[in-house]
């Protein structure tokens, strides 16, 4: 088992340096650089060119790619223009924001859907079921960013029960009891709100993986072994139907970053999604280029986080 | 307590389609004495494994009519509760696909623990263990110890039948069905499963119902005999005398459509026409005779019944005093349609 998760890990390392270069790419292919617009127009061409020249802009890109990529490992992302700050700085308390957000979101998400879609897999074709089913079929048409506005309208403004805005309210001490209970609740109403939405893929996949491991050959063995229907369903039908919601687990980090890139605007919720659009209006490239390496990562370890769970519950996949 | 182990009075199994109810066991009467070995055969479709899920009460969604009597006492319709009691202690089965039957996530030990479990709670851990190992020596699984951890996926199909016997057997049940235990294996594997089941058989004391469409595993093990076509029983007799002198026209057409390497045949023989689906069962007359077109239809009862033409050989219909099998032209037609 140690084997296959060190064989996993060494397959997820040039996953991240090809991700690196394809994102530096980008970065190079989009118009302009740090001295076309910043620049006051009256200086003298030559001498802006001089500074490229000393700045390595006119290096071919993969010695800049080195340097950038260097720098990156060392910590130095560069600097944002517009916030006038090492982008390393800027993003670290982002960071910290969404990545509690998610976090907040996962858990809510698998408390709703585990108990929905068991229930909607057990007693399938009952009325909770067609209503479970009901509520997924409505989350899955949903759009994010509407249903976002109308929690934060109808909880945030109408019922005023959460805050509007922000990640934290003013003037606490971090790291005392009310700080964290500020932090908890302003991101509550973004993470239930995703949550709600985001949930109905787990629900509506638990439900047929339910359905469908209880008409399999062995759910007939456990019986005829004389096990009642509650060891059936908790020995044998639910941990096969949980199998492939922990493989679904890494794709729902990579759904969450789309969800957060909505939620955290719509909510002023400072965190890596809020940062992406605006850097991105205000072309705030070196930002831009490390917000998407991080979601890029983070993609890569939810499908690294997948496969070493599942390398824990099924037997089938452990290398020996 | 009555000689028989176990006795089936009209049973009527009948599936839900759509608004109406089909029944797939359509009034079935027989008994199984101790020590028994009692083959049921036909095709498939025609209501075998219904028949034994019932007695097992494993149908989730079906109507079940008449009765099982199963050490006297009924047991059919009675609660989940007693029903658990029995299954695993007191009746178990083998299934088909050894292949599928096996819970993919357990240690196969374990998975026969479990029966153990279910019925002798004041067995510790180690002494379960322990016999789960002695079961798997018993079946023949040659490094009990090290198979016990072992995954379903690690082992092979004649492997894993022999867990599935070893779960079926692990509480000495006095009724062992075996659905088609060897439908899924390769022949030298058959033969090997078959002749354990036959051991066990010898030590166990147990009535056993082989299910199978294979009349060569049937003459092989069974005492008596009960062919089935379409949800009916259409005849039952003892095991030389149904291979010997066999009446209904189906038993007759099943036994020559049997393969064989004395008679120079340049055709098998094809029974034509296929079972009928359940919804498109005819439930009045002989359910045999559209697969016999060429008998005349007089020679059918109106509703056959089982008639006793000699001890314990009981033959449904009349149509097997007329019956007699086409000559070569008309077979060839049969053929040529099917």
């Amino acid at each position: 088992m140690w084997k296959f998760i060190v064989r996993r890990l060494f397959i997820t390392l040039p996953q991240v340096l090809l991700l690196s270069v394809l994102i530096f790419l980008m970065a190079q292919m989009m118009p302009g650089d740090a001295l076309s617009g910043l620049i006051d127009p009256n200086i003298d061409p030559a001498a802006i060119e001089k500074q490229r020249e000393t700045l390595g802009l006119n290096n071919p890109w993969y010695i800049q790619y080195t340097d950038w990529i260097t720098g990156a490992l060392q910590g130095d992302l560069g600097q944002s223009f517009r916030y006038k700050m090492p982008v390393t700085e800027l993003v670290e308390q982002r960071l910290i924001n969404t990545f509690w957000l998610s976090v907040a979101t996962l858990i809510i998400t698998y408390i709703i859907a585990i108990p929905l879609g068991i229930t909607s897999g057990r007693y399938n074709d009952s009325w909770a079921d067609q209503l479970i089913t009901g509520y997924t079929y409505i989350g899955f048409a949903t759009p994010l960013f509407i249903f976002a506005l109308v929690m934060l309208w109808v909880f945030g403004y109408q019922l005023g029960w959460f805050p509007t805005s922000g990640s934290v309210a003013p003037g606490l001490t971090p790291g005392s009891f009310d700080y964290v209970l500020s932090k908890i609740q302003h991101l509550l109403l973004p993470a239930i709100s995703m949550a709600l939405i985001t949930t109905v893929n787990t629900v509506q996949y638990l439900r047929s993986e339910i359905i469908d491991t209880k008409q399999k050959d062995f759910i007939i063995t456990a019986r005829a072994k004389g096990a009642s229907e509650s060891r059936v369903y908790n020995r044998h039908i639910l941990r096969n139907s949980l199998l492939p919601i922990a493989a679904f687990f890494g794709f729902e980090i990579t759904g969450l970053i789309g969800g957060t890139v909505f939620v955290e605007n719509i909510f002023g919720y400072p965190g890596m999604g809020d940062l992406f659009i605006q850097s991105i209006l205000l072309r705030d490239y070196s930002v831009v280029t490390t917000v998407v390496l991080l979601f890029g990562i983070a993609s890569i370890l939810g499908a690294l986080i997948s496969d070493i769970i599942l390398s824990l519950v099924d037997p089938r996949i452990r290398i020996k | 307590m009555s000689k028989e182990l176990l006795e089936i009075k009209n049973l009527k199994t009948s599936f839900r389609i759509k608004d109406d109810y089909y029944a797939a066991v359509d009034d079935v009467s027989l008994t199984l004495n101790k020590n028994e070995v009692l083959g049921i055969v036909g095709e498939s479709g025609s209501g075998k494994s219904a028949l034994a899920f019932s007695v097992m009460g494993l149908h989730t969604r079906a109507k079940i009519e008449g009765n099982i009597n199963f050490k006297d006492e009924n047991i059919a319709n009675i609660s989940p509760a007693k029903l658990n009691k029995l299954r695993g202690e007191d009746m178990a089965m083998i299934f088909q696909d050894p292949l599928t039957a096996l819970n993919p996530l357990m240690p196969v030990g374990e998975q026969i623990a479990e029966a153990i479990l279910l019925h002798k709670k004041d067995m510790s851990a180690k002494q379960r263990r322990e016999k789960v190992v002695d079961l798997l020596n018993k079946v023949g699984i040659p490094r009990p110890e090290h198979t016990y951890d072992q995954f379903p996926h690690e082992l092979s199909g004649g492997m894993r039948q022999r867990i599935i016997i070893a779960t079926a057997i692990a509480n000495q049940p006095e009724l062992l069905i075996a659905d088609e235990p060897t439908t899924a294996l390769d022949v030298t594997i058959q033969a090997q499963i078959l002749d354990l089941i036959r051991d066990l058989k010898e030590d166990m004391n147990a009535g056993i119902i082989l299910i199978t469409h294979d009349l060569g595993v049937v003459a092989e093990m069974a005492d008596r005999v009960a062919v089935m076509y379409a949800g009916q029983i259409v005849e039952i007799a003892d095991v030389e005398t149904l291979f010997d002198n066999p009446k209904h026209p189906y038993t007759r057409s099943l036994l020559n459509s049997m393969p064989s390497e004395d008679e120079s045949q340049d055709k098998l023989h094809v029974i034509q026409g296929i079972v009928p689906s359940l919804q498109n069962l005819p439930r009045k007359g002989c359910r045999f005779s559209a697969r016999i077109p060429w008998i005349d239809e007089s020679a059918h009862e109106e509703n056959p019944e089982l008639h006793e033409v000699a001890p314990g050989h009981f033959v449904r219909c009349t149509c097997h005093n007329h019956f007699y099998f086409p000559d070569e032209s008309k077979e060839e037609q049969v053929n040529g349609v099917s």
